[in-house]
């Protein structure tokens, strides 16, 4: 991750689906190439977040942590 | 207002009406008496029986009748063996999944688009303790109609019973043979709530699960409701005779929907709406979409019945789009 930045955005609390739509606004924000960490306790969202990613284009990296899933933006 | 959840349950076929009106004048008194009244019930239950029978292709004394199709698909599995290891699929209706929660299972994974992977399904019965395997002959969430042959061969291979929960397709689509145990619900048919039909293949070892079951004449105990079982019988027939005109009318209609839907949610770019298929009672996300790898939120699932018109789905089209247009901008999430 050595020169690349890591955003986090915190969602616990929150219910599914606003997670993946706070996801999708903040992504297209960050440069290409960079590894958000979306941090959410929805049980929808170890689904969803995945989901997103594939259906956008975008890279999920994995579950990191507890409630924690990184995702790169790849486009 | 037009219905679109057959799914849920289709409307009552007419014939299922009248035959529920006629059959609760003279079908009201326990069939197991020898009075003419109980011998006239006894002749309603057989003719349904066999009626039913029929329409299966297999025989009247392999059919059972259960409160419900819950009731029809839970006993379908816990007939087996408790001790031994079940195999199903990721997607079998929550009904099942409850009934082999404290039994071990293995479940089998699917598709993006909800198909099972028949070769997992063919290893996974291979194992050993395996005493019985399960699948959903179409999926009640997404429609999708599963390889229930090719599962039948390898569960007959490997010698292992396969129970079939054809809820979804029996009365609208043929379900293939090889299967030991089916299990299905009258009102997806258009026969009336409270009608769960077993079929159980001779020379199953199944054993009906309920308290005080007769292993000779095995129907859930209880004094089942008569009219109804001889509404469903009837329903079956009618939607028998219609299904192939039924589906070569609706399966167009359902394209229609996929497509339009498709495209204007894509030309819009729609990942997510304000929709949710989580269990209203659970928050959870559905088992099926998640074994699918979907979106668990901004789904809408829509079936069709032989009520449904082409109007009806060229209405829905018309305000589909512009609803969740609505929905969406309301949300503030239009242009993700």
């Amino acid at each position: 991750m050595a020169g690349r930045q890591m955003d986090v955005l915190d969602c616990r609390g929150q219910r599914c689906p606003l997670p993946v739509i706070a996801l999708a606004r903040r992504l297209p924000e960050l440069p290409v190439g960079t590894v958000l960490r979306v941090l959410a306790d929805d049980p929808a969202a170890a689904n969803d977040i995945p989901a997103w990613c594939r259906l956008r284009g975008q890279e999920y990296l994995g579950v990191a942590g507890a409630d924690g899933y990184d995702v790169r933006r790849v486009s | 207002m037009a219905y679109l959840d057959a799914a849920a349950g289709a409307p009552p076929h007419p014939v299922a009406r009248q035959a529920l009106l006629a059959a609760q004048e003279d079908g009201w008194a326990d069939p197991g008496k020898l009075y003419p009244q109980g011998r006239r019930a006894r002749q309603l239950l057989d003719a349904a029986r066999g009626a039913i029978a029929d329409q299966l292709g297999v025989r009247a004394d392999e059919v059972l009748f259960c409160a419900s199709g819950t009731d029809a698909v839970q006993a379908a599995v816990l007939g087996f063996r408790a001790g031994a290891t079940i195999v199903h699929s990721a997607i079998e209706h929550s009904a099942l999944l409850h009934a082999v929660a404290d039994r071990s299972a293995v479940s089998v994974p699917v598709d993006r688009l909800g198909r099972v992977d028949v070769a997992a399904f063919t290893a996974a019965v291979r194992e050993p303790g395996v005493g019985v395997a399960a699948l959903i002959s179409a999926s009640h969430e997404v429609g999708t109609v599963q390889p229930v042959a090719e599962v039948a061969a390898a569960c007959a291979a490997a010698g292992i019973p396969l129970v079939v929960d054809a809820a979804q397709s029996v009365g609208r689509v043929p379900v293939p043979d090889g299967w030991a145990v089916l299990a299905a619900s009258a009102h997806k048919w258009g026969g009336p709530a409270g009608v769960g039909v077993l079929v159980v293949h001779k020379g199953t070892r199944w054993v009906p699960p309920w308290p005080g079951a007769d292993p000779a004449a095995p129907d859930q105990p209880g004094t089942r409701n008569l009219p109804a079982l001889v509404a469903a019988a009837a329903a079956l027939r009618a939607a028998g005779a219609e299904a192939d005109a039924e589906a070569r009318r609706l399966y167009p209609l359902v394209e229609r929907i996929r497509t339009r839907v498709a495209a204007s949610l894509d030309r819009a770019g729609f990942a997510v709406s304000s929709g949710s298929s989580c269990t209203s009672s659970t928050l959870r996300p559905s088992h099926v979409l998640e074994a699918m790898g979907v979106l668990s939120h901004g789904n809408v699932r829509v079936s069709l019945h032989r009520d449904t018109t082409e109007a009806e789905v060229d209405a829905f089209l018309d305000v589909l789009p512009g609803l969740v247009a609505d929905l969406r901008a309301q949300a503030g999430v239009a242009g993700l």
